[in-house]
């Protein structure tokens, strides 16, 4: 076993060339990531709301996008982004906006049906007393559906996001600089040790989706004190 | 001018005609008990009141104004006629006390501490003043329901319905909702009641209807009900709950 490979490299795998050069390696992954869950996260809730609209109009636009998202593999959306995007725009996108797009769109999708799937899941007499007592649709999402339903989400959220954590290294194929790359650069550099550099890569992704899975079990824990000592 | 009238109100559910041809007038202050078998359209009567279910034909006017004129607003109507459900439907992720002060504050605009203010009179008023720190599941069925009045009646509302408001209770919890019902009744506030409660209708009803089939079958005052049905059906169902 050559793990010195390893160790010489574990900064560029961590931050890439940074700071004298380009950020990259664990850290362009996590960015990715959270960049990812947090436009997914608008994106798929506004989608969500929009598939159980009782109007026609607000309803259609996102079917289809949910629709067309669900059948589509993540990486055919990468590429899409990459090379559509200098037609659309232009001029060409950075690779690591191209593939954040990509993450944030496909995961969307996913989020906006268990959006639509927690809010369809309350029992509908909440609803009903909210509209009963004279709030607007609107207002009784805000105040009583939405806070009790992404609630009850929480642990698909987390699913979902621990799955874009991983397929950030997806992006790895339009030339992100990610922890991916980063493995397959060093590796091609060596060709040394390609067992010890995956295994440490293997390694790096699983403690960041085992803390993203802990933060949501405190965060749930949390909120359960908070709201709901009833349940 | 009635409180609430009905003229030849219908309604479907796809094919099925669940009301046909509701004719009713409530006046202010009323009390109507309204009962009949399971499925017979009780409650989507009363649920059309505040719009809370669509009827096909006919008109609903609250104090002389059509429920679906062009310049009725759903949420202001709504505000003004309390609702009381079978599942008491309180939201579980709120304190009794935001349970209470939400609608008076999103809708009204009522400041925080005066809704405040007002929740704690009313759940004095219900009984229940000690609790209002709680959560919903952390109180029994009876406490519940009476926070559901509490509830409806921040709204000041001019009508108030119940849908069976004691039938998912436990035997010994229902006479304290009754009783805050009574003392409503007795204040003068006009209510449709679905109950099967017939001790409650011979105290404070002052008519009770009976529904069969999407129909009004007949109604009376209370002692007229039920010393002297007139329609086969009320008999065979006075029988079978009495
Ligand atoms: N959303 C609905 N769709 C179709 N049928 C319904 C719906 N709601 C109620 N019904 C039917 O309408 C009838 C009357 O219901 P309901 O008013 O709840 O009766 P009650 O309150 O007298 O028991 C029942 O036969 C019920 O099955
Ligand atoms: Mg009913």
């Amino acid at each position: 076993m050559h793990w010195d490979v390893v160790w010489n490299n574990f900064e560029y795998f961590l931050i890439g060339a940074f700071p004298e050069g380009p950020l990259g390696g664990l850290a362009m992954s996590i960015l990715l990531a959270l960049g990812g869950i947090f436009g997914a996260f608008w994106l798929g809730l506004a989608a969500g709301l929009m598939r159980i609209s009782k109007r026609r109009m607000v309803r259609l636009p996102a079917i289809i996008y949910i629709e067309i998202i669900r059948g589509t593999p993540l990486l055919m959306l990468i590429f899409w982004f990459y090379f559509l995007a200098p037609i659309l725009l232009g001029q060409a996108m950075p690779e690591a906006q191209c593939a954040l797009v990509a993450l944030i769109i496909f995961t969307g999708a996913y989020i906006a049906e268990i959006v639509r799937a927690g809010v369809e899941a309350l029992p509908k007499g909440q609803m009903e007393a909210a509209r009963g007592t004279g709030l607007s649709r609107f207002q009784a999402q805000v105040y009583i559906i939405l806070p009790q339903a992404l609630f009850n989400m929480i642990p698909s959220f987390v699913n979902q996001f621990v799955s874009l954590t991983k397929d950030t290294s997806l992006a790895f194929i339009i030339g992100v600089n990610e922890l991916t790359k980063a493995a397959t650069q060093v590796n091609n550099r060596t060709l040394t040790s390609p067992t010890e550099i995956f295994i440490t890569i293997a390694v790096l992704y699983f403690i960041v989706c085992y803390l993203l899975t802990e933060f949501s079990r405190k965060l749930e824990k949390r909120i359960n004190r908070y709201q709901a000592r009833t349940r | 001018m009635s409180m609430i009238e009905f003229h030849n109100v219908n309604k479907w559910y796809g094919d099925f005609h669940v009301l046909k041809d509701i004719n009713e007038s409530v006046e202010s202050g009323e009390v109507l008990v309204i009962c009949g078998p399971s499925g017979s359209g009780k409650s989507t009567l009363i649920r059309c009141v505040n719009r809370l279910e669509e009827y096909q034909k006919g008109h609903i006017l609250i104090e002389g104004r059509d429920l679906h004129g062009d310049d009725v607003n759903v949420n202001e109507l709504r505000s003004e006629i309390g609702i009381v459900f079978q599942q008491f439907n309180l939201y579980p992720h709120l304190s009794v006390l935001k349970n209470i002060t939400l609608a008076p504050i999103k809708v009204r605009k009522t400041p925080k501490k005066d809704a405040e203010e007002m929740a704690m009179q009313l759940l004095e008023r219900v009984g229940i003043h000690s609790q209002a720190t709680k959560y919903p599941a952390e109180l029994s069925g009876g406490q519940q329901q009476r926070v559901a009045i509490a509830r409806a009646l921040a709204m000041k509302p001019k009508i108030m319905l119940f849908d069976e408001p004691t039938s998912a209770l436990d035997p010994e919890m229902i006479n304290e909702v009754l009783n805050v019902m009574k003392d409503l009744a007795r204040e003068g506030m006009t209510m449709l009641c679905v109950t099967h409660e017939m001790g409650f209708a011979r105290e404070v009803a002052d008519r009770v209807v009976f529904m069969d089939f999407g129909e009004i079958l007949e109604q009376a005052p209370p002692d007229e009900f039920f010393r002297n049905p007139k329609h086969e059906r009320t008999k065979l169902f006075l029988k079978e709950i009495l």
